[in-house]
């Protein structure tokens, strides 16, 4: 469970990201974060994940407080969470397997375990037969799938996705919220901030809508509500 | 950590080095040149301190003892001269010896001599520590029965000055180039790794600690530095193997000074060239990665 209570963000430049935002979301929630651009969306998600801290206020992920988290304990934190972003953020000099292998070998994994899982997720997301390819020998949608096993390879009850299908055409896009939605009936939360107007129109969720650094509308099954 | 992970990172340094092809070549070169200068360098300073030492060595104190001293006079300035603090050793040359030297140097006529041997006995002493020839000398010229102490005074200060102002100079000019070797390397080593800084960046998302990433940076610095050391290591070799098969011999007739031993010389520099290569890599590598870290 993840809760954020009265947190408020203000970066060195001044610019005020977060205004005292409050919210809970549940074990299991398939929540999109809406919004317009510069309205604090990629602050929200980046604070869940400790890349940015909140000036003030709380935020709790299974019980741990990340305002007050040591730095040291960050890569812990990490383990527990998936990240996948509309940059894929793959290692280019590392092949498929060694991409997703690698979330297993910073926790210390055996060699067999780690060969099981990374094969076993890979035929999730439709890549097995190109776990020896680089990154820069697939299409976009591949990227991104290697990405999105990456994220789950450690089975983290969060997965956070910040616009996933940002770089991807419409096709692809699908394919990929497919992956999304088989995780989600695993049981595994998942918060994603999007500009796909069409997605969320069509796979409905709770839809949490971020301006000006407050959450203006939290609905269940609702809207995309920006145009285009 | 545990022994696989430590495993896994060895893997991680030597993959990340055939797969960085340019990068790896361009550390490994820089690292070769520069360990190449040192090597050479060192090779050529330590051999001159070499001849230094044995010109220093030859340095003599030549104790005339006085014409009345008899025999049990003499015993005894030699039992003083032995026991002066600071004197290594002292031979006993009686004045028959030192006009056949002569005869030896200038020629039959001074055999003439040897009929009324004007010379005197003589002991020829060695100081310790051969900077303190002068010192030395002095003390032995207010011993009893002596007539002069003689052991080049002006030549010797000069010889001596010239030879640490040249050993002086040797270490500021090593100092100066491994100073100089450590800041090309640590810099190419850090260009290879700022074109990977997005790599850390994203190994820090994954739940990567400082340290999982750091190691194989680490390793690969060590690498690299062994790498580079090859070359030279295997051209200083060559290079001393032969000047010394030609010189050695020469030298050996000369009998003033030696270079040093093949053997346990060039096993030295070469230890001090990939210790080197070593130290240079891993600090490098250290500092590079150390300023990605704070992400």
């Amino acid at each position: 469970m993840i809760e954020m209570i009265n947190v408020y963000k203000k970066y060195p430049n001044g610019i005020v990201a977060a205004n005292g935002i409050d919210v809970k979301i549940e074990q299991g929630d398939f929540v999109y974060v809406v919004g317009p651009s510069g309205a604090g969306k990629t602050t929200f998600i980046k604070m869940m994940y400790r890349e940015e801290r909140p000036t003030s206020g709380d935020i709790l992920i299974n019980g741990i407080n990340l305002a007050t988290l040591k730095n040291s304990k960050v890569p812990h934190l990490r383990r527990q969470i998936g990240v996948v972003f509309q940059d894929f953020k793959l290692l280019p000099r590392l092949s498929v397997y060694e991409n997703v292998a690698f979330a297993l070998e910073v926790i210390e994994e055996t060699p067999k375990v780690i060969r099981q899982k990374v094969m076993d997720v890979l035929e999730l997301v439709g890549l097995k037969s190109k776990a020896r390819m680089f990154p820069t020998e697939l299409s976009g949608g591949e990227q991104q799938r290697v990405s999105i096993a990456r994220s789950i390879v450690n089975t983290p009850k969060l997965v956070i996705a910040d616009e996933p299908t940002g770089n991807l055409d419409p096709e692809t896009s699908w394919e990929i919220m497919n992956i999304f939605e088989e995780i989600n009936a695993r049981g595994t939360t998942i918060i994603m901030a999007t500009h796909n107007r069409e997605i969320v129109n069509t796979i409905r969720h709770r839809v949490i809508a971020v301006e000006g650094g407050l959450i203006t509308r939290d609905e269940y099954g609702g809207e995309y509500g920006y145009e285009g | 950590m545990k022994g696989r992970t430590l495993g896994r990172h060895f893997r991680e340094s030597l993959k990340s080095i055939s797969r960085n092809g340019w990068m790896t070549f361009a550390s490994v070169s820089a690292v070769t040149v520069t360990l190449l200068l040192v090597g050479v360098f060192v090779m050529i300073m330590m051999n001159l301190n070499k001849v230094a030492d044995d010109l220093e060595r030859d340095v003599e104190i030549k104790v005339y003892v006085e014409l009345t001293a008899d025999e049990t006079a003499i015993t005894k300035l030699e039992q003083e001269i032995k026991e002066t603090a600071g004197v290594a050793e002292a031979t006993y040359s009686p004045k028959g010896d030192e006009l056949k030297k002569l005869v030896v140097d200038f020629g039959e006529d001074l055999q003439l001599f040897e009929q009324q041997n004007p010379l005197h006995n003589v002991f020829y002493a060695k100081a310790s520590n051969p900077q303190e020839t002068q010192a030395v000398a002095e003390k032995l010229e207010r011993l009893d029965n002596t007539f002069e102490v003689k052991y080049g005074e002006g030549k010797i200060e000069k010889l001596f000055t010239f030879l640490n102002t040249g050993r002086n100079v040797g270490i500021v000019l090593i100092l100066a180039l491994l100073f100089t070797a450590m800041f090309l390397i640590s810099n190419t080593i850090r260009i290879t790794i700022v074109a990977r800084r997005r790599d850390i960046e994203i190994m820090k998302l994954v739940g990567a600690t400082n340290w999982f990433i750091r190691i194989p940076f680490i390793l690969e610095g060590m690498w690299l530095g062994i790498l580079g050391a090859i070359i030279p290591i295997t051209l200083v070799t060559l290079l001393y193997y032969n000047i010394y098969k030609v010189l050695a011999p020469k030298l050996e007739q000369g009998n003033l000074f030696q270079l040093l031993e093949f053997s346990p010389f060039i096993y030295q520099v070469n230890g001090l060239i990939l210790l080197m290569g070593v130290l240079i890599g891993i600090w490098g590598s250290f500092m590079s990665v150390r300023k990605f870290l704070r992400v």
